[in-house]
This record gives C-alpha cells, structure tokens and sequence, in this order.
C-alpha cells in the first residue's frame, strides 16, 4: 500500500537512523457516565462533584459494566477495521496512588475487547498503513493537584472511573508527521463514530509515545524508550525528534540506551527520565473476581455494525466516485465530520444541474478562510450550506461574476442572509443581455479609438485594458464572458 | 409459652404475627441477654436504644405480613450498615460509618428485621478462631475460654447464646460452617450468586457468599428466603428461580442419593469425628436416603489452592484501606511513608500475613507458579464435583476435622489454624451450596457439625436432608449460661 516510505532520517557523520514509533492513545469514551458507575463524567465541574461510592472505592461497593462504553469501544474497534473479541475480560492493574482510590485500575490485560486492525493515512507521498495491536476498555484515574498548597496535594476524583480506550499500535510510524497523521486520522474516524470527541484541551486525548532508533535498512527494532502523557500532537512531534535525537547521539557515542519511560517537559523541550525499566511497577495484573468475563454475541455486534455510519475512507472514495473530486479534494473534505456532512449539504442544495468544483473552491477557500479568521468550527458557520449553495448556484448560471460572488458572500456573513435577495437588492446581477453589452462595447471602442487601432496593428496586450474599460462602466456587472465575445468580434 | 430468647425465630414470628409478644418485647429481651452477655464480646457495635425505637414503631403499625415481622437481629460486621459503624474487625475501619446499606441487610429491614448490633469476627473474615478481631476475642457459649470459630465467630456465639434469634454472617472458606460447627448451630453458605455482595466488606470475591446461621433449619430456610435475592449491583450475582425455602421444606427426602467422598476421610483425623460421618450416614439412611460412594479427587489440592487464590483476591482488595479516603490514618513524612504507618498499624498479622502471601502469589515471575496453576486446580475441583453430581443430590461430610479449640491454642501455628478449612474450602473453591448442621459431642461435649453439600442453585435440597436428618439427630446444645453472673 505505501508507495514509498516517507523519508524522514536522522543524519549524522557516517551513518542514517531510522525513528520507529508506536503509539498507546488513551482515547476518552463519550458517555454520559462512568465506565462502572453511574457518576457523570461532564468535563469542568467543581472537584469532587462527580463521584459515587463505587469511584471512590469504599467498602464494599462493586463495579458495574457501562453497556453504552461496551458498545463504543466495539464501535471505535469496527471503525478501525479490528477484530471484535467476543470474550474479553477485565483485569486488575495493582498499584498506590492517592489518586486511585482503590488501589488498582480495572483494565483489560490479556483479553482486550478487540484485537488487531489498521487505520489508512494520507501522506503527501501515498497512503500509509498502520497496524493495530488492539483497543482495550479501562478505568480512568483521579487527579492529584500539586500546586495549591505548598504541604499538601489535592485529589479531585471526578476523573475516576471515566471510560478511557486504549489504542495501541503496531511500531509502523517513521516520522513525527506519520505521527500527526495517525493521530488526526484516530479522532477523525472517532468522531464519526460519536465515540470519542477527541478533545485534546480537556484530556480526551493523550497518548504515551514509544520511540526507538535503528541504522537505516536494519530490521532489528532498537530499544525503546516510553515517553508518557502527551496531549498535543505539537508536543508529540516536539518529543519525538528530541527523543529520537537523543538516542541517535548516544548510539554515535558508543552507548548504550536505556528501556526507560520519560517525561516530555514541554517548556524545555526536552524529554527526561521519569523510571527505569528496573524501577519499573509490578502491577500484578489478574482478572477482577468483581467482574464476570464480559461476552458479546454475534447478533450484538452486527447490530452495532449495522448502525456504523460511513467512515472518512468509505466517504472519501465515494466523493472521488461520485462527485469527481480529486483525492486531495476529497481527503480535506471528509477529514472532518461536520465539514463533509457541510459539503454534502451543500451539494443537495445545488440541485441538478451543480458545479463541484466551484463549490469545493469555495467551501475550502473563502468559508475555510473566515472560519480560520473568527476560530469557529464548521458546525458554528455564519453561512449556511443552504445559502453558500445558491451563492454557488448564482455564479455557476451567470447570475453574478466571482468578483462580485465575493462581494455577496462579505455581505452574507451577517446573519445567513439569502445571496439571492443580496443581488436583488444590491442590484449585482449580471449584465448578460448581448445586445446592451453590444452597446456598452461599441462606445468603449469609440471613446478609445487610438487604442483600437493600436490593438488591430498587434498589441494585443490592450484587449486586457477593454475588458477592464468594459467592467468598469457596467459597475462589475457585465457578464465577462460576453465581453470577451463580443469584444473579440468587435475588434477583429 | 417459653423465655423469649429460648424461642426460635419461628416461633418468635408466630407469636408476634398471633399478638402473643410485641416486638419490643422480644427485642427487649434479646438486649437484656446480651447486656447481660458482654463477657462473651460477641459486639462490636451494638445498636439496642435505636432497635427499641424501632421495636416501638413496629408495634405501632405493625405490618404483620412481613416475614420477619419486628424481629430483632444482630449482624456480622463485615455488612455495611447505614449510619451504623461498621468495621470488619479491623483498627483501619475502626471509625467507620457507611452511608448506604448491604443488600442482604437491607432485605432484612425490608422484611421487617431490627438491627440490634454488629457482631464480632476475624479482621476481615480472615481467621477460624475469631481471634484475630481487633476488638478481642469471642467466648464460645459452649465452654469458657473455648473459641467460637471464625470468621463470623461473634455471629455464632450470639446465635449459640441467644443473644439474637437468628444472624447472618459471611463463608469464604468455611466462614459460617465452622463457627456453626463449633457452636451446635446452623450454618448455612449459599451457592455463589445467590446472596448480593453488595455492601459486604470483601476479603476473596470470587468466594465470599453471605448466609445465615441459626438455632435450626427451618430457621436458617427461612432467613435464606430472605436474603437470597438477584441483585445488578453485584455483577457476580445471579438470576436463577429462588425457592420459598422454608415453604418448600419438608423431610421427605426418601430415594435422594447421598455421596460420601473417600477422600474426606484425612489423615490424622481424629476417630470421634469418623464416628460422628458414620453416625450422620445412619442418620441418612434412616431418612430413606440412598448412600453411594463418590470420588472428589482433587480434594487433598483444595487448601493450598484456596490460601493462594483468596489472599491474591485479598491483597487487592485492601488495597483501598490506605489512610487516603476513610477510615484510620497515621501520620506520615511524605504519601508512602503515610501508606506504610497506615497500613502497618491499621491492619493485624494475619491480615498482613495474607497480603503478602497475596502479593507475592500475583508477582511476575511467580504469577504463573501460584495464582494461574491454582486458577487451573479450582477448575478440577469444580469437575470433581460436577462428575459427582451426575450420582448423586448431595454429599455428606464433617463439617470440620475437630471440635473447638481453647483460645490461645492455634494463635501461633497458622498452617494448623488453616487446617481447620479443609472440608469447608472446596465447597467455596466450586460455588457450591453447603450446610453445616450439629449432630453429636465429642469427649468434652463441645458440639461436632456435619456439612451437606449441594448442587449449585440446589439450596432447597440440603435444607431438606438437613431437616430430615436434624429431626433424628435431635442434637441438644449444652448452654449452661456460664457466663451470665
């Protein structure tokens, strides 16, 4: 599938290094609650508000599977074209911290949810596929907060228990911007799902990096360093090439790397050891006698795959299929949710007699541009699809030039107003009559005569200057197509 | 009409459902016993001016269509009791107060039962003496200084002491058999997922079951009825059709297939226990039973398989108790100094004993050796019984390979305290139901129990040999009241 792999390699005097990379994305499950209790799991509200004696682990109290989180995790592992395990069992990962009050996080260990996958990337260079390992289902902890006290550290449980996805791929990326790729391809194909909203402001998405360095065409894979908690794809890239630099320097030097897990400190740019392999925990992994193992019938799952709606791959070869766009085209569009579900809107409302291209110009380059400037998203458009179509309608039937379509749409900013009751009023439709058009030109060239002869003796350059005479005269509105016409003939 | 405490609970419904007793009577007189009781240190909490009140309320409105119509009871403190203390024993939930109630409680209350205290055990339900209780150790009625059992050895002395008409405790491996066994009552450990475990402190999930324990059969059917309930709060609990156990009871047991496993018959076993199986096989055969000889030949596994499977559970189980959130907190330089002091002061040696134990089972490198080859036994035990069963209804055994000891006498030596097990942990290893009933002396006169163990699910069977047998039987508890001045 990859044409050729993209060429990111670390140079150094004598030798080339190539960056392995595996990624564990800790994907937060759009839920109304937690994964084994009730609590809610809405994003910033006051400490300690959202916790039931289940998440904060008193006596006694049991876990009970969130059916919902099941299904999304299954949804999130068809999405990834992954095996959907029927069985799967949830373990318990033994460890103290005060933010996990019950001294273990239940988790899946051996038996994840769903098995091994692949998420396709477009890269400059070709698609790219990356392998999954698998997605397990597990518990999410509570938060410690060091800094508001200088004795004592806070714990905020409202985090506890909330159902996070464990994405682990295949070490199959070789560039921070295969990375960046990966990442944006998971959301996107999450967020078309509605299982993770992929939020990495408020943690919805994090991921620990797994870096490793290698002589370029050795297939032996280095030894890898974890890098954990990062939660922006900038930092991301910022972590891995510092990383991956790192290690390269240490190879050249004769030493040896360490199997370690390390912390990106983002405001040094640098990443530092956190834990050796030595220091390593033992989490004691076994499976949570609370929790039977956790069975899914076939009927279950093909009900779920029967509701998937259609991917961002599906909906980018059905946009080349059907609405002749160019991959490029189509990989922009469907990228996100909301702007293809935009651009299909869009479409419908053109009608039949549509003009693709124009309308993908447009929604990528002015409405792009505006959402860009004002920091909206699609969804918060000031420009409906509805109005952006007739807009594109009025261009694509002559009704108003491009020139003056951009006039329209300035104007259509301020609250969705109809293009069509622009032009009216404003009186910017185009002047398409050939006969007034006739007249217009017939006195350009009289007025300017000198320049008419000049041009029959070959200056060719001066047609420009008519057609500007032509489209000042008329105010921007005689259709510029007749002018080049009728100007033609007139000055043959 | 006899003392009230001497009452069964049967007998106890029917006069207060007749209008014979109110049920500040009868709860009056129960915590006049137990006042009168304390040498026995059956409480850890009791609860007696808030059970009169109650007892009173009752009286004024009183529903009799309850099946535990005002009834007074006291309850093993592993069950977290709403507003009530609740301490499983245990320095690290010495001040603990629950704001919500167990399951099996609250079908209690829900059936018109009064919460009169909470009663002593092993920390955790981890002992067979119910000398590992922070709160001291318990007399066993029978005799002084003579221990009740355990774990739920506050629950059988109360019982044996008719300090409390009937109670419920906790089996994870011989919990409330051998207590009853120890005490002259009974005992029964429901199958696993019958009763919610919702609420009850765990100490082995996978093998903790709440069941009650009572002065009879008929009696401990009854509280069955009561507490056996499908619960989705408690995902190991299971909907199955629950009989009315003691509607349903009967005698009649003719033509029932009892299996006598060989390997039961340990060695060192002491000849008055072999005595008491013969006698119990008699008994059986009186009944109209038909004895056939089975084989459970994982059996001699069972113990080193349950004492690396509960105290793994165990180990993370009590994970929790670490001065963070509730409960006893020591002071510390830093968090894990803080854990260390909290936990090596909150927690008694045994229970220490089986964290560690726990701990290093479930360690990598070790995991595989202990926990995964003891998951694999657990399944052959559990065969062994299910290719038993395809003879026989049930199976007849001795309840523990000895009668009580004195305090102080195994306190030091936990492989022989953990001896004690070995006919009670297989039962709790398969899930099976399994019931211990008295049914003779030994040379001192302390009581000796036999076990009847069931199909899973099949609790109404081993209520009914039970039931048979004890009206042969016609065992006699010896209660001189020696601790009452």
């Amino acid at each position: 599938m990859s044409k050729n792999k993209s060429d990111y390699l670390i140079n150094r005097k004598d030798n080339q290094y190539e960056v392995v990379i595996g990624l564990e994305v800790h994907a937060q499950v759009t839920s109304e609650s937690k994964l084994f209790s009730s609590s809610s799991t809405k994003f910033g509200a006051e400490p300690n508000t959202q916790v039931s004696l289940v998440d904060a682990a008193f006596p006694g109290m049991l876990p009970v599977i969130n059916e919902f989180c099941v299904k999304q995790a299954i949804k999130t592992g068809i999405g990834l074209n992954a095996k959907i395990n029927k069985r799967s069992v949830f373990d318990r990962k033994n460890y103290f911290y005060a933010d996990l009050p019950q001294g273990y996080q239940i988790s899946q260990f051996k038996d994840p949810i769903v098995g091994e996958g692949k998420v396709i990337l477009d890269m400059p260079e070709g698609q790219k596929e990356v392998g999954i390992e698998r997605l397990h289902l597990e518990q999410d902890a509570g938060k410690s907060i060091h800094d508001l006290d200088p004795q004592n550290t806070f714990v905020d449980l409202n985090r506890s228990g909330v159902a996070l996805m464990e994405i682990v791929s295949k070490p199959d990326l070789r560039s921070p911007d295969e990375v960046s790729a990966y990442i944006k391809k998971l959301r996107s194909i999450m967020r078309y799902l509605g299982t993770c909203d992929g939020n990495m402001q408020e943690g919805s998405l994090r991921a620990d990096v797994n870096v490793s360095v290698r002589v370029k065409g050795s297939k032996k894979l280095g030894i890898r360093c974890e890098i954990k908690n990062v939660n922006s794809i900038k930092f991301m890239q910022m972590a891995i090439e510092y990383e991956a630099n790192r290690q390269v320097d240490l190879i050249e030097d004769g030493k040896s790397i360490d199997q370690e897990t390390r912390l990106f400190d983002t405001k040094k740019n640098e990443t530092r050891s956190m834990r050796s392999k030595e220091d390593a925990h033992d989490y004691r992994y076994f499976p949570d006698p609370d929790l039977l193992p956790l069975e899914v019938s076939d009927e279950f799952v093909n009900e779920l795959k029967k509701n998937i709606p259609e991917l961002p791959d599906d909906k980018k070869k059905r946009f080349i299929d059907e609405f002749k766009l160019s991959p490029y085209e189509a990989t922009i569009l469907v990228s996100d949710i909301e702007t293809s579900k935009y651009f299909e809107e869009v479409v419908a409302k053109m009608g039949k007699n549509k003009d693709m291209k124009l309308a993908v110009n447009w929604i990528t380059g002015e409405l792009f541009a505006v959402l860009n400037d004002k920091n909206l998203e699609i969804s918060q458009s000031p420009v409906s699809a509805k109005n952006l179509a007739i807009l594109v309608n009025l261009i694509k039937n002559g009704t108003i030039s491009g020139k003056i379509a951009k006039t329209v749409f300035e104007l259509m900013l301020d609250g969705d107003k109809d293009p069509q009751k622009i032009v009216e009023e404003k009186g910017l439709k185009q002047q398409s009559d050939p006969k007034a058009i006739e007249a217009l030109i017939d006195k350009i060239i009289n007025d300017n005569r000198e320049k008419a002869i000049e041009y029959k003796q070959g200056k060719e350059k001066l047609f420009g200057f008519f057609v500007g005479q032509a489209m000042k005269v008329s105010g921007g509105k005689a259709n510029p197509q007749l002018i080049n016409e009728i100007l033609k003939k007139k000055l043959q | 009409m006899s003392e009230i405490t001497k009452q069964s609970l049967s007998e106890l419904v029917k006069n207060i459902k007749d209008k014979n007793l109110s049920s500040e009577e009868v709860t009056k007189a129960f915590i006049d016993r137990s006042e009168k009781s304390k040498e026995l240190n059956a409480y850890i909490t009791e609860n007696y001016s808030s059970a009169l009140e109650n007892a009173k309320k009752f009286d004024q409105k009183p529903n009799l269509e309850l099946k535990l119509p005002g009834i007074p009871m006291a309850v093993k403190d592993l069950f977290c009791t709403k507003d009530i203390r609740t301490t499983a024993g245990s320095k690290i939930l010495g001040n603990f107060v629950p704001t919500y109630e167990s399951t099996v409680t609250q079908n209690l209350w829900d059936e018109g039962a009064i919460l009169i205290g909470k009663l002593n055990c092993d920390e955790f339900a981890m002992g067979s003496s119910n000398e590992t209780s922070f709160f001291g150790n318990v007399q066993n009625p029978i005799d002084k200084n003579l221990v009740p059992g355990g774990s739920s050895g506050g629950s059988a002395s109360a019982v044996a002491g008719q300090l409390t008409p009937v109670t419920i405790g906790t089996d994870t491996g011989g919990s409330i058999r051998q207590p009853a066994s120890f005490t002259g009552t009974v005992g029964l450990k429901p199958t696993y997922g019958s009763c919610s475990r919702y609420g009850i402190v765990a100490f082995a999930s996978s093998l903790d079951q709440a069941g009650p324990m009572a002065q009879n059969v008929k009696d401990c059917a009854l509280l069955q009825e009561v507490i056996s309930t499908y619960d989705p709060k408690d995902s190991t609990s299971i909907e199955f059709k629950r009989n009315e156990y003691s509607k349903e009871l009967t005698n009649n047991i003719k033509g029932k297939k009892i299996g006598i496993p060989k390997e039961y018959r340990v060695e060192g076993m002491p000849k008055e226990i072999e005595d008491l199986w013969q006698k119990g096989i008699e008994f059986a055969k009186d009944c109209g039973a038909q004895i056939v000889d089975i084989t459970l030949p994982h059996t001699s596994y069972a113990l080193p398989t349950y004492y690396i499977v509960a105290p793994a559970e165990a180990s993370s189980n009590l994970a929790r108790y670490d001065g963070v959130k509730y409960g006893f907190r020591a002071k510390g330089e830093n968090l894990t100094d803080m854990y260390e002091k909290t936990r090596s002061e909150g927690f008694g040696d045994e229970v220490q004993r089986r964290i560690m134990i726990g701990t290093y089972v479930l360690s990598s490198g070790y995991y595989d050796a202990y926990y995964l080859k003891a998951q694999k036994i657990r399944k052959l035990i559990k065969n062994d019984f299910d290719e038993a069963y395809k003879k026989v209804d049930a199976i007849l055994t001795p309840s523990t390979p000895s009668s009580a000891f004195k305090i102080g006498e195994k306190k030091d030596d936990p492989v022989s305290m953990y001896l004690n097990d070995i006919f009670t942990v297989p039962v709790n290893l398969a899930g099976l139901p399994g019931i211990s009933i008295p049914a003779g002396h030994d040379t001192n006169g302390y009581p000796l129990g036999l076990q009847i163990i069931g199909k899973a699910f099949d609790e109404q069977s081993i209520l009914n040999i039970a039931y048979a047998m004890e009206e042969k039987i016609k065992f006699k508890n010896k209660i001189t009241d020696w601790w009452i001045k």
